[in-house]
């Protein structure tokens, strides 16, 4: 008995250690494959549109950073991002500016304010609301706000005319302008930057709310003192998400902006455009060589997203690191 | 002992609570306040002449916090007063926030109904004047199917792989990138993945795409990094001892991967595909890029132009007229519709198949 038990005892710790498996070796190679294929995929992204773009941008006449126009099809062509730039940033940054406070307002509403029983299912609609497509923000836009927003633009240009930027220049035109794509971009990204708010908040860890609690302080003083501190990288990451989304956003931009090469200070003037915005506006019409020109333009805003992304990113891992909540 | 602890210092303690506690207002004093902030912001509306009842609230509600912080900061202190301002605050941006997001909903609702029926579900735009009454969407759906399907069947197991080469075998310098890449892609606008293809396109063939097949790339594209990273977010749910136990086994680690972990996690693996989808069946951007749009019912996604709800939607607003209008918010109602049953399912499935951790 024991001479016949020794030597498989002994042999299966040599074979485990040798012995791969075919099955092993083709499964994890596949696995890696997908992974490096991802790699690939983001490297070709920015390989064929520079090959693309750089093609385009070598015979363009006028400076691609500083022209207004985008006629690629005039002979010479000239074409430039500066009044896309303008745009973007523009009504990126409104729709910052309206988007965070509120979406914070709604993030600690949801985890601290609201009846316990009403927390969950708002954070559910509110899910959900972040899954509606864009195109139907955009249609929504077009024909309910932009009529809807007519009188906030009078009265912004009856009383604020004098700081320039409301200054309207025709009281009378619609109101698709970079004002008007802003709010529509804020309520765009409110839903993404609730969830992502909300799901750092709770990470608050509970001791520290209850320490101040314990301390004599009101509800707003643990907010901003134990639980803002500890999730400030966190929505300022959930903001650039969202900041990141607002970007490239098109169909809702291309819906709602009535767009023209012009570059005003006057945010409620119907002028102005978009990178994405722009792509989809003068696709339909653009020869090949126009569509290279877009692509540059699409290079661009692919740059301008991939830092911000990147930046959120980096801000969200270094919290990771450093944060005790989890320790 | 705490039941004499208890018994014995109630009697000393009499005056105490008066010390301790300094003054409140009434549990009814914010109702009143804004009941008198109201009669206030309506009475100058209506005495200014202001017509909009927008200016009327805004005035109303300027007056309740103000109001409601000097009232406090007299009665109990300007920290009491501050912590009112920011709860009205946080009040008051949830209800800014909920108008736009409910009225969107509704008018889709109501304007969708409108021509929604059965023939609008079932025929096409072939042979229908764009300033005309009728067609439907029945192309567009067959498009935004065909296209979304395929980008699944793509994005689907790369995604699935990538996150198992993640949680399952990734160490080191390769797995670093692409966790960090999966994160910037998710922030891929969509027009730019319409873009890469359409360049890929004509660097490899020659010239522009007009098929579903170069639609559903871009989509792929898109929905890749959302594959991943919910995928492995369920991966890291399953519970190290399920894998040690099978490997403990004998069995081969790819096999616990199939047969053991991907199992465990199959629900929520799942759901994240699914809201990956019900992601992919909005985008507009691509589709016109790179599928051009069609009025005629096209099944084949690999060569012609095809149509896709989102799309549909876009050029039926483009046409700027009333019919089309209709057409457009019908085609918003039952893409709406579909993409959030796709949600309500895929997190019914997500709470039913749950992996139960931690006991």
């Amino acid at each position: 008995m024991t001479t016949i038990e020794t030597p498989p005892a002994a042999a299966p710790p040599r074979k485990a250690a040798t012995v791969t498996r075919a099955g092993d070796r083709v499964f994890a190679a596949m696995s890696r494959g997908s992974g490096i294929l991802l790699l690939v995929v983001m490297a070709a992204i920015a390989v064929f549109l520079t090959v693309r773009a750089a093609s385009a941008i070598s015979k363009d006449h006028g400076n691609f950073l500083t022209t207004f126009e985008w006629t690629p099809s005039l002979n010479p062509p000239v074409f430039g991002i500066a009044v896309l730039a303008y745009g973007t940033v523009v009504s990126s940054i409104i729709a910052m500016l309206i988007a965070v406070p509120i979406a914070l307002g709604i993030a600690l509403f949801i985890t601290h304010y609201a009846p316990r029983r009403l927390g969950g299912p708002i954070a559910y609609v509110i899910d959900l609301l972040a899954a509606v497509p864009s195109i139907i923000y955009g249609l929504w836009g077009a024909l309910f706000l932009v009529p809807h927003l007519k009188g906030l633009n009078l009265w912004l240009d009856n009383y604020l005319s004098w700081t320039v930027i409301f200054h309207k220049s025709d009281p009378n035109s619609a109101a698709r302008s970079l004002f008007t794509v802003g709010i529509l971009l804020a309520i765009m990204i409110l839903p993404i930057i609730t969830n992502v708010s909300r799901e750092v908040i709770n990470q608050v860890p509970k001791m520290h709310q209850e320490a101040a609690l314990a301390l004599g302080a009101t509800r707003w003083e643990v907010i901003r003192l134990s639980v803002l501190p500890f999730a400030r990288s966190g929505v300022i990451s959930a903001s650039m998400l969202g900041l990141g989304r607002a970007l490239g956003e098109t169909m809702a931009v291309a819906t709602v902006l009535s767009a023209s090469p012009v570059l005003s200070a006057h945010i409620l003037d119907p002028v102005g455009g978009t990178f994405s915005q722009n792509i989809v506006a003068k696709f339909g019409e653009a020869d090949e060589f126009g569509r290279d020109a877009l692509i540059a333009s699409g290079l661009v805003l692919f740059v301008i997203t991939l830092l911000v992304n990147g930046a959120a990113r980096l801000i969200i891992a270094r919290r990771k690191e450093y944060s005790g909540a989890n320790a | 002992m705490s039941h004499a602890s208890s018994d014995a210092k109630p009697t000393p303690r009499v005056p105490a609570p008066d010390k301790l506690s300094s003054r409140r207002l009434p549990r009814w004093s914010p109702l009143a306040i804004a009941v008198g902030a109201v009669a206030i912001g309506a009475a100058i509306g209506a005495g200014a002449g202001l017509s909009s009842h927008i200016q009327w609230g805004l005035i109303a509600l300027a007056l309740f916090v103000l109001g409601s912080y000097a009232i406090t900061a007299r009665v109990e202190g300007t920290r009491q007063a501050k912590d009112r301002v920011a709860t009205s605050l946080i009040w008051s941006s949830f209800v800014v926030a909920v108008i736009p997001l409910y009225s969107l909903v509704q008018t889709t609702i109501s304007k969708g109904v409108k021509v929604l029926d059965g023939t609008f579900l079932t025929h096409s735009m072939n042979n229908v004047l764009t300033i005309q009454p009728g067609g439907g969407v029945y192309h567009a759906i067959i498009g935004t199917l065909e296209q979304v399907g395929i980008a699944t069947v793509i994005a689907a197991p790369i995604g699935i792989l990538t996150a198992v080469y993640l949680v399952e075998y990734g160490r080191g310098t390769l797995a670093k990138w692409v966790t960090f890449f999966v994160d910037v892609m998710t922030g891929v606008p969509s027009i730019v993945a319409g873009l890469f293809i359409l360049s890929l396109w004509f660097v490899l063939v020659g010239s522009a795409p007009a098929s579903g097949f170069a639609g559903s790339l871009a989509l792929a594209i898109l929905m890749l990094p959302v594959v991943v990273r919910s995928t492995e977010e369920m991966l890291k749910l399953v519970p190290n001892e399920l894998r040690e136990a099978s490997l403990a086994l004998g069995v081969p680690k790819w096999r616990t991967i199939t047969k053991v972990v991907i199992p465990t996690a199959i629900g929520g693996i799942t759901t994240g595909v699914m809201l990956a989808i019900s992601r992919i069946a909005g985008e507009s951007a691509p589709i016109a890029l790179l599928v051009f749009g069609s009025n005629l019912i096209n099944t084949n996604p690999f060569s012609g132009p095809q149509s896709s709800l989102p799309y549909y939607i876009y050029q039926q607003y483009g046409n700027g007229n009333d019919p089309s209008y209709n057409r457009a918010w019908a085609a918003a109602l039952v893409l709406i519709a579909f993409v959030m049953i796709l949600n309500a399912v895929a997190r019914g499935i997500a709470r039913w198949k749950a992996p139960k951790t931690g006991r």
